[in-house]
């Protein structure tokens, strides 16, 4: 596998608070990569220094071959970052902010094909300033894939959507196949839905990482039986399902077969069962 | 890529009416306020002349220093500046863009404003090429220097909301202590006059002084004379020291974000 991101003992102090401590981290090319963690965890510190955008104080890291805080502008031009707010720009329309990004980068995207892309065709000609939130972030989305970016960063992209443009969006993430994207999120369905990997940062380092089925120790962990009258908590649900089915005779009453959720896994690694 | 920025930026500050109408229109309504009040002439030179020199000259100021300062701080906490130094445009195209939008806006109000000067109180513009060259250099050096200065003061405020305070106050003094409003400029007491040449808005009045007073209105100077070379000197100064202010104290992130 071709390494896109590749971090070795990342160190970051604010003052004297450590707030990443010692990350290593493997990102391969064309992999959706997702970064979990409660806020002040150091999710934030890593991308930024991941972008370029934030010194570390120690630590290894290489970002398409180069280092991002030494790398110049041919690097920035192979990268795409969405920022977690950058509203500034109003009054002009969608179309001319997305071609005047254009203009940065040495082989754009075509800006008519990127603004139908993220939906917002019907609002080309329409100033930024009169577009919902849902809509202003998608114009951060299509700035962040103006560049045909080998590797884009998507900064809790969908924050505040409702769930219909959230589902929009992840069709959109999905259909951009040959791109490397670091995503950090709060949703957990968020990165169930989209990420081939996750790691969770917890206290500045990494808890927990792999696929989002298996995070945590999901696949293995107990399921629940519940029906009508009882539940039970089993390592062999089907033998439990099987002995309901003689006992029942027939259909079982209101039956279900859950395994711990990404959300419950998530909770259990960062320490927060309570909530 | 540094005009694309200035289009741009033009683009962004032409559609904003309100912003647009009040740069424009606020040295033309200073001078109406100003020709009403005091009139007559002094030492032979019109005071509304003497008016239009210093209102030039604040209007540059207005345009590059007191814009600059409040838009930067506002491109800066909304994370716009951040976005773009994760693109690969060149950084300086971003400094060019600005400066060069704020030429060609200084230069619509300075047009605007010395129009209203003859069509209202027949302000007598020069007839020869020197003043007028004279006219370019301190506008082009006064600009510079002053977009630089707007640039620097931009990092200062903690907030956006924040910064039209600690823009528009010192501008304010500026603008009473170096011959905008009070005017002749020998009134002041010396010490305020020593204390104002310390910035270029002082210099920037004296230099379009020249351009509209002539000759014949050296004697309304601290020094009797215009003192070119010096307002040359000291605006000159400023764009270097400006130059490496900013280079040296800019942020593309908000302090918040450390």
């Amino acid at each position: 596998m071709d390494t896109a991101v590749s971090v070795r003992g990342l160190v970051k102090r604010y003052g004297d608070v450590e707030a990443v401590r010692g990350i290593d981290l493997d990102i391969g090319t064309g992999e959706i990569f997702a970064l979990l963690g409660p806020n002040g965890a150091g999710k934030s510190t890593t991308v930024e220094i991941l972008e370029g955008h934030r010194k570390r104080d120690a630590g290894e890291v290489r970002v398409l071959g180069s280092d991002p805080h030494l790398a110049g502008r041919s690097w920035r031009a192979r990268i795409g970052i969405v920022l977690q707010t950058a509203g500034d720009v109003e009054e002009v329309t969608v179309a001319e902010l997305v071609r005047h990004f254009a203009g940065f980068y040495p082989d754009p995207r075509d800006p008519a094909t990127v603004i139908e892309q993220v939906g917002l065709a019907g609002q080309a000609r329409r100033r930024v300033s009169r577009l919902s939130g849902g809509q202003r972030r998608r114009v951060d989305v299509a700035l962040g894939l103006i560049g045909r970016p080998e590797l884009l960063f998507l900064d809790e992209p969908t924050t505040g959507f409702d769930p219909e443009a959230r589902r929009q969006f992840w069709d959109l993430v999905k259909t951009l196949d040959d791109t490397t994207i670091v995503l950090t999120t709060h949703y957990l369905e968020e990165a169930e839905a989209l990420a081939d990997r996750v790691a969770v940062i917890a206290d500045g380092v990494i808890v927990a990482e792999g696929e989002p089925s298996s995070l945590g120790g999901r696949a293995r962990a107990a399921a629940t039986v519940t029906w009508d009258g009882g539940e039970l908590r089993t390592d062999t649900p089907t033998r439990t399902v099987a002995e309901l089915m003689s006992r029942f005779d027939g259909e079982i009453p209101g039956l279900s077969v859950t395994r711990p959720t990404l959300e419950d896994a998530y909770l259990e690694l960062i320490g927060g069962e309570a909530s | 890529m540094g005009t694309s920025r200035a289009w741009f930026e033009l683009k962004v500050f032409f559609r904003e009416r309100e912003q647009v109408v009040f740069t424009f229109a606020l040295p033309i309504l200073l001078l109406i306020l100003f020709g009403t009040i005091f009139t007559g002439d002094v030492n032979g030179v019109a005071v509304s002349q003497l008016y239009t020199a210093g209102l030039v000259a604040a209007g540059v100021m207005s345009a590059s220093f007191q814009n600059l300062g409040i838009a930067i701080a506002a491109e800066r906490e909304a994370g716009g500046l951040k976005r773009l130094a994760g693109t690969p445009m060149p950084k300086h195209a971003y400094f060019t863009g600005k400066v060069l939008s704020v030429l060609v806006i200084a230069a619509v109000e300075a047009v605007l404003l010395l129009a209203a000067a003859v069509l209202l109180y027949g302000v007598k513009l020069p007839g020869e090429v020197g003043p007028w060259l004279t006219f370019c250099w301190v506008f082009a050096l006064g600009l510079t220097a002053t977009c630089l200065m707007g640039v620097a003061i931009s990092g200062l405020p903690r907030s956006a909301k924040g910064a039209s305070a600690v823009v528009t106050l010192p501008f304010l003094v500026l603008q009473f202590i170096s011959g905008v409003y009070i005017v002749p400029y020998t009134q002041l007491p010396g010490w305020l006059i020593d204390f104002a040449s310390i910035f270029p808005l002082r210099w920037m009045c004296q230099g379009f002084r020249s351009v509209f007073l002539g000759d014949a209105g050296a004697v309304l100077e601290p020094s009797g004379s215009y003192d070119l070379d010096r307002v040359a000197l000291v605006l000159a100064a400023w764009v270097v020291g400006g130059l490496v202010l900013c280079l040296l104290t800019f942020r593309w992130k908000s302090r918040r974000e450390g």
